[in-house]
């Protein structure tokens, strides 16, 4: 992220911004123009402060309702992994690791959201990782915690990629939020990866099959690769930009095999229908 | 907590010299770097492209990015490296499939408005070394999600964009499986995620230069030399 260019994005959103921020920003561009390191290095600690100051605590409503709703995703998260690491003998030994750095980049994400939402931020929701005793042995059967950690991870990445269009054009949000969504992925692969190495039949991308919309092998968590509200089709769509890809060639022949065709391209999720699947997590 | 530029640092060599260049020189200097490195032998014409403007030159950004891993993954799948276990030419086997039909997907969007097919230039890898090979494979994949993720807000449609961002997080599965196929549990190490949990992410003028040492063709992104990454 580049935080010289923060500024400029929060002005297409908010026209005074200038006014708000002038002695500050005068100052930026005096760290800009002479270009020292060191003064770049500080500047990540400072940004935080401005921005919060500039909005006397509340960053712009539209942002923020994307940043919050992430920031709910990744409470969820953090809290599962924060309890899956706290309970002795759940995590397969040479797996901690493992956990260990995907905990880390969940709290680190909390803070990062956090930050950015300054006094807008959401607070952490009462969080029951047995959705409402749906699964009673979250934190004390390792399969179990590995298939919920597996559709945290898939769900996350398709939560992520459904506010992508409502950032469009917002250079340091949008980076910001798709630089998580990377990392979410990055994840969804390392669990899928620790699955498969615990005996599971899985791949590190989602393969779906005509009315089965992943490969999870969890019935239970089938709609978190369903279709959303129109628009947000299911994790076994075949149909991008109006083209079947199945029809594209492949390097065998002139058209793709199915299972391709859903694994090269991961599905987006509104919030509204991310928000109902994982309700039974909250409170 | 580490600062952008010890994030930066960390990039691996090749990547972090060019971030050096880009962004040790000032932004107005970029123009006249590429311009020197044109009198060095870059000639428009057969062996360059240039990617063009607005949403068009986006997404042959990302076909440039795609072509790449193609050539790459099929050779790999058809020279397969010394020791290369079944489940591993499985796996790079899927990742080659995914990349065809990414590439084959926006040169049907592209149409007419598609860039060349690109000649590669593999002769710095050694496709019989496992270590060679997954080593360049973890080079292009965490390159290609740093690219894609830094030039996404440059995009004005929002479908273009959602379909990146579509392509963007497989290519994300497929970096983390190939880190882990290295090295066991670096899947989402220190050198591209940043410690506040943000992937990195790169500027088309900073991944462009990395991108032509593997390309006999060369592309160019004249539009875009001025643009930064966030």
């Amino acid at each position: 992220m580049n935080l010289f260019n923060i500024l400029d994005e929060i002005e297409k959103v908010d026209p005074e911004v200038h006014e708000r921020m002038s002695p500050r920003r005068e100052a930026i561009k005096n760290i800009t123009s002479f270009g020292s390191k060191v003064a770049i290095a500080a500047l990540p600690f400072a940004f935080s402060n401005i921005f919060k100051k500039a909005y006397s605590q509340t960053p712009p409503a539209q942002v923020s309702t994307v940043l919050n709703f992430a920031l709910q995703l990744e409470y969820l998260e953090s809290y599962f992994y924060n309890q899956g690491v706290a309970s002795p003998g759940l995590i397969a030994v040479a797996d901690i690791p493992s956990f260990a750095v995907i905990q880390a980049d969940e709290n680190a994400h909390v803070a990062f959201l956090r930050s950015l939402l300054g006094s807008a931020a959401l607070p952490m929701p009462i969080i029951d990782l047995t959705a409402k005793g749906a699964y009673p042995t979250v934190l004390t059967d390792y399969q179990v915690f590995m298939a919920v950690a597996n559709v945290f991870e898939d769900t996350g990445v398709r939560a992520y990629k459904g506010q992508v269009p409502n950032l469009i054009g917002n250079s340091t949000i949008l980076t910001s939020v798709l630089s998580i969504h990377a990392v979410e992925a990055r994840h969804a692969s390392a669990i899928r990866q620790i699955r498969a190495s615990h005996g599971v039949t899985i791949t590190p991308w989602i393969t779906g099959s005509s009315g089965v919309y992943n490969d999870t092998g969890l019935p239970a968590a089938n709609t978190n690769y369903g279709a959303g509200t129109s628009g947000y089709p299911a994790e076994n769509n075949i149909t991008q930009g109006g083209v079947d890809v199945t029809t594209l060639a492949s390097a065998s022949g002139s058209t793709t095999s199915y299972n391709i065709g859903c694994e090269a391209f991961d599905e987006p999720l509104d919030m509204n229908t991310v928000l109902t699947i994982l309700g039974p997590f909250f409170g | 907590m580490k600062t952008e530029t010890q994030e930066r640092a960390d990039i691996n060599n090749m990547e972090r010299r060019s971030f050096l260049r880009y962004a040790g020189v000032g932004v107005a200097s970029v123009g006249l770097l590429a311009t020197a490195a044109c009198h060095k032998g870059q000639k428009i014409g057969p062996h360059a492209t240039d990617i063009g403007s607005g949403d068009f030159g986006i997404l042959n950004y990302a076909y440039t990015l795609e072509q790449l891993e193609v050539a790459f993954y099929s050779q790999v799948v058809l020279t397969p490296y010394s020791g290369m276990s079944s489940m591993e030419l499985s796996y790079l086997t899927s990742i080659r499939d995914h990349e065809i039909l990414h590439r084959n997907f926006l040169k049907d969007t592209l149409g007419t408005n598609g860039i060349i097919d690109l000649v590669s230039d593999f002769s710095s890898i050694n496709f019989s070394s496992r270590a060679s090979v997954l080593g360049r494979a973890k080079t292009f994949e965490d390159l290609g999600v740093m690219a894609y993720d830094g030039a996404a807000y440059l995009l004005k449609d929002p479908n273009y964009l959602s379909l990146l961002g579509k392509i963007v997080s497989v290519e994300a599965r497929h970096a983390a499986l190939i880190r882990n196929l290295i090295t066991p549990g670096s899947f989402a190490g220190s050198d591209v995620v940043a410690s506040n949990g943000l992937n990195n992410s790169l500027a088309i003028a900073q991944v462009l230069p990395m991108v032509n040492t593997f390309l006999k063709t060369k592309v160019n992104a004249a539009n875009y030399s001025y643009y930064v990454a966030y």
